[in-house]
């Protein structure tokens, strides 16, 4: 079951709820401190993603998104329902550059795949999901000062 | 925390000092303050990131926006960020190679190159 899950209506201004809620819960369940930072933009990134392709395709259902303490990490799930190949695969930083295309989506999952070693980009009939995780040194964020 | 956008003038570039998170939801906002500026005719702008908090891949592509903009007048686009989370996110796109980042307002108002 998930540790906290969090579902927001496709706009950009919820996008900011979901990195700080993404950002407690990480820390919480002992994310390093250090890497706090690439858990917000990575989540953000995730999120901005979803609400644009909801947003381009007309729908109105919530974005979801999944925080889940595992036994020593801890993973994100970011899911849109869009079906289809709109997940796709990460792209290079080639695409992300590529002047002529539309960037900032693929700018987005190169911010993502270059902050996350742990990252699969799943897509589907029922929608794309975005799941990443990183590893989690101990409750409350490893030793005492 | 919401995006704040001021600018001022020191010789002839233009210097516009962003403070807050530029996300999503924000991002719009300073790409209208660049679009502005290049039509009012100012054409070599100094962005200065000091005071950004946040920066996601939607502010980078208003960046990049706003670089493609002032080129076409042969215009230049300088950035000033010491601020290694912001840096990182340069870094890893690449984009650090396509804009000039200085330490300071004052290199990057004296950059010429």
């Amino acid at each position: 079951m998930a540790t906290v899950e969090l579902r927001f209506s496709a706009q950009p201004e919820h996008v900011r709820t979901a990195r700080l809620v993404a950002a407690a819960v990480a820390r919480r369940v002992g994310v390093d401190e250090a890497v706090l930072d690439e858990v917000r933009l990575a989540v953000g990134e995730a999120c901005s993603r979803a609400v644009g392709l909801h947003l381009s395709n007309g729908l109105t259902a919530p974005v979801r998104v999944v925080l889940t303490e595992e036994e020593k990490s801890f993973s994100i799930e970011v899911g849109d329902e869009v079906p289809g190949p709109s997940g796709g695969t990460v792209p290079g930083l080639q695409a992300a550059l590529d002047p002529d295309g539309d960037t900032e989506d693929e700018m987005g999952l190169a911010v993502i795949s270059g902050l996350v070693d742990d990252v699969e980009v799943i897509s589907g009939e029922a929608g794309g999901t975005i799941r990443m995780s990183w590893p989690v040194s101990g409750p409350g964020g490893g030793e005492l000062p | 925390m919401d995006l704040s956008l001021s600018t001022r003038t020191v010789g002839d570039r233009t210097v516009v000092e962003v403070g807050g998170e530029i996300d999503v939801y924000t991002a719009p906002k300073l790409r209208e303050q660049l679009v502005e500026l290049v039509n009012d005719g100012s054409y070599h702008l100094v962005v200065d990131m000091e005071r950004v908090d946040f920066l996601d891949s939607t502010g980078l592509g208003v960046l990049v926006g706003g670089l493609k903009r002032v080129r076409a007048h042969e215009g230049s686009l300088r950035l000033v960020c010491n601020q290694e989370r912001i840096l990182k996110i340069f870094r890893i796109t690449g984009l650090t190679k396509v804009f000039p980042i200085h330490t300071t307002v004052e290199d990057a108002v004296a950059a010429t190159d």
